[in-house]
């Protein structure tokens, strides 16, 4: 409690009512309050969300129990309904996503914080950010009419001939699959590692890098080796902001993913991840089996997001208190 | 200070924003005399743009009602129907029993225009229009049949040279009318079809690849060789897509054309039942194309509010005659005539 000193005094009035009163017209009371109604709002949200969901899905959740989460059919007409291809579909897709990103995201604000020119690097970063607020359905059109062509004539080709013994590289070629899906999503939360991450990389105090280069390391040590690890945390958070934007994408997904249904190994074969298939399947969904299948897959979506967070916090719990700390 | 400005100036942009707001708001429907009536109406994409013409035409015959459509999709305007959140429904397919069991109203189907569904398909070299059966279809769409020289698609198409290639089924991933009249026709040709995979807006395909929409199959068919997928024939029209022909129940082979979807009403009118709950797939007659089916408006019986009851038989009898004459100009196929001679009769029913 910040404490003001305390001049009003008036008999009837116990000490903390003062000390409210006095608050109250200093306004710090009242920006409490109303800072505390905006965070509130934000659980009332997340609560009313996860018990429509709940309450919305009670059929399946009885019928299939714990088994929704392992069966491996979806079939609206004779009502069977299992999420895990779909689970498998969205994991897969966004650590394929993650895997191509943020090599890629975080050498980029690497060079942009550390190495680029600063004139070079805001015009770059302007840019930036302004793929990130392309929308995705123009992702989804661009994978479409351009990348899954030159999939399917080029890169697959390629791979497949190389890396063909590999079970990832296998099967027919079609363009659209898990490699479009996961490769249509790293283009799309690139943006979001870079920016996060440069503005993290460029918050390292100078006498960091100062103290570095007294010491004899050359530029790039310094950036490697005190730079990097001193901004850890804070591009780590820039990675789970992706991943979670990545877990929840739907339409650029739906449009090159293939939509099927099924768990293969190969980068290749078509996939469906759990937004996709509620985006896609929910406006024509009439039995309340059916529809309640895809509230339920919903609320396996917001589990999973939750699972994943938590192991998020769980990363950066463990190596803050391990190596150097950050900020 | 600072501060003191920027609040006077926030709350300045809000009243002037809110009076804009007003402004639109009030502006056009200022102009012309507000509507007396509002009726909201939601369901089907497909028949959407005949929807939406003869919404606004309705309108300019009758100035005083104004009808709303939302096109949510079949499952959202029969759920909006039930909740009573809509004066009236729209769908593709018709409502189950179970979904009637449901309304606290019962509900009326009233065919408007009717929709064909075509195989659309891309194999290198060959630039003919290609036979199939339903049959064939079947079997393709389940995965027996894999490559394009397959006896049983050359059996069907001599004098066209077939590639050995792949074949690469396409179907919508989404969920919609288009599917269900695909599978109630493969499931009425294939017992195999019916037992495995079954009918309705979206099933569990046992092979290929799905695309989102019309557009998203035909992207998907015209980007991949040997692909074979299905698409509204208005839309394979629109857009110059090549498609087959398909053998009808008389043994025909029929290229779909709005005259073909009609004979197909026509020919079944005879045994369709009172209350329009039909499937015309595979539908008798020789000139009859087989895949293809009514879209229907979803009516209560009972409608307290009478003057709004009158407007929506109104609607519905001027939907028969005059709005039908509008059918062909955008594709869709016009509802035979004994047909719209049962129809008009129904409408007595709402009260």
């Amino acid at each position: 409690m910040a404490s003001a000193p305390i001049t009003v005094e008036r008999v009837g009035f116990s000490r903390r009512t003062r000390q409210f009163i006095q608050q109250l017209r200093h306004g710090d009371e009242v920006a409490h309050l109303i800072t505390l109604l905006a965070a509130s709002s934000i659980i009332v949200v997340t609560v009313m969300l996860v018990y429509q969901l709940y309450i919305n899905s009670a059929l399946p959740r009885h019928k299939f129990g714990f088994g929704f989460f392992v069966g491996r059919t979806w079939d609206p007409v004779s009502g069977d309904f299992g999420a895990l291809p779909f689970i498998y579909g969205t994991v897969a897709s966004s650590a394929l996503a993650l895997l191509v990103a943020v090599p890629l995201g975080v050498g980029a604000a690497i060079f942009l914080s550390e190495l680029a020119p600063s004139r070079i690097s805001n015009s770059l970063t302007f840019v930036i950010e302004l793929l990130a607020a392309v929308p995705s359905v123009i992702y989804g059109l661009l994978g479409i009419f351009i990348l899954v062509p030159v999939l399917r004539k080029v890169v697959e080709p390629f791979l497949k001939s190389t890396l063909g013994f590999l079970f990832l590289f296998q099967g027919p070629m079609y363009g659209v699959g898990m490699l479009a899906g996961g490769l249509v999503l790293a283009v799309m939360i690139v943006p979001f590692i870079i920016s996060v991450s440069r503005e993290v990389l460029l918050a390292v105090p100078v006498e960091q890098r100062e103290a570095a280069l007294a010491l004899g390391a050359t530029k790039w040590e310094s950036t490697w080796q005190v730079v990097v690890p001193f901004a850890r945390v804070g591009i780590m958070a820039s990675v789970f902001l992706a991943l979670a934007r990545a877990l929840g994408e739907t339409m650029a997904v739906t449009m090159v993913i293939g939509n099927d249904p099924k768990i293969s190994a190969s980068l290749f074969a078509p996939a469906y991840s759990i937004a996709a298939v509620i985006a896609n399947e929910f406006t024509e969904a009439t039995g309340d089996l059916y529809l309640q299948a895809l509230i339920e897959l919903g609320l396996v979506l917001f589990l999973l997001t939750i699972l994943i967070n938590g192991l998020a916090r769980l990363v950066i719990i463990a190596t803050t208190q391990k190596g150097t700390q950050a900020q | 200070m600072k501060l003191k400005t920027s609040i006077t100036s926030i709350a300045l942009g809000v009243v002037l924003a809110a009076l804009g707001v007003c402004a639109l708001v009030e502006s056009p429907s200022a102009a012309p005399a507000p509507p007396a009536l509002l009726l909201n109406a939601a369901g089907a994409t497909f028949p959407y743009p005949i929807y939406s013409k003869w919404f606004t035409e309705y309108n300019r015959i009758h100035p005083d009602i104004q009808i709303n459509y939302n096109s949510i999709g079949s499952g959202g305007g029969i759920r909006q129907l039930q909740a009573g959140t809509v004066d009236f429904g729209a769908s593709d397919a018709p409502m189950t029993d179970q979904q009637l069991s449901q309304n606290k109203v019962p509900v009326l189907h009233f065919p408007t225009v009717l929709g064909a569904v075509v195989p659309t398909y891309n194999i290198e070299g060959v630039n003919q229009d290609l036979n199939f059966t339903g049959e064939a279809l079947a079997n393709i769409f389940i995965g027996k049949i894999t490559k394009w020289n397959d006896p049983a698609l050359a059996s069907i198409n001599s004098g066209i040279k077939l590639p050995g290639t792949d074949i690469v089924v396409v179907h919508r991933s989404d969920g919609s009318g288009t599917s269900f009249v695909w599978t109630d026709y493969l499931s009425k040709v294939s017992k195999d079809w019916e037992t495995k995979v079954g009918r309705n807006t979206s099933v569990n395909w046992p092979v290929g690849l799905g695309g989102k929409g019309n557009e998203g199959v035909t992207g998907l068919v015209k980007q991949t060789p040997g692909a074979i997928g299905y698409v509204e024939l208005v839309y394979a029209v629109q857009n110059k897509l090549p498609y087959g022909q398909v053998k009808n129940s008389a043994g025909a082979f029929v290229k779909a054309n709005l005259a073909g979807v009609t004979a197909a009403a026509a020919s079944e009118s005879k045994r369709m039942p009172a209350d329009f709950r039909v499937s015309i797939t595979n539908a008798s007659g020789k000139a009859a194309y087989p895949i293809c089916s009514f879209t229907y408006l979803l009516i209560p019986t009972k409608i307290d509010d009478p003057a709004k009851k009158n407007a929506i038989k109104d609607f519905l009898h001027w939907m028969l005659t005059d709005g039908q004459n509008d059918a062909e100009s955008l594709s869709y196929a016009r509802l035979p005539k004994d047909v719209v001679a049962r129809e008009i009769k129904a409408i007595a029913q709402i009260n």
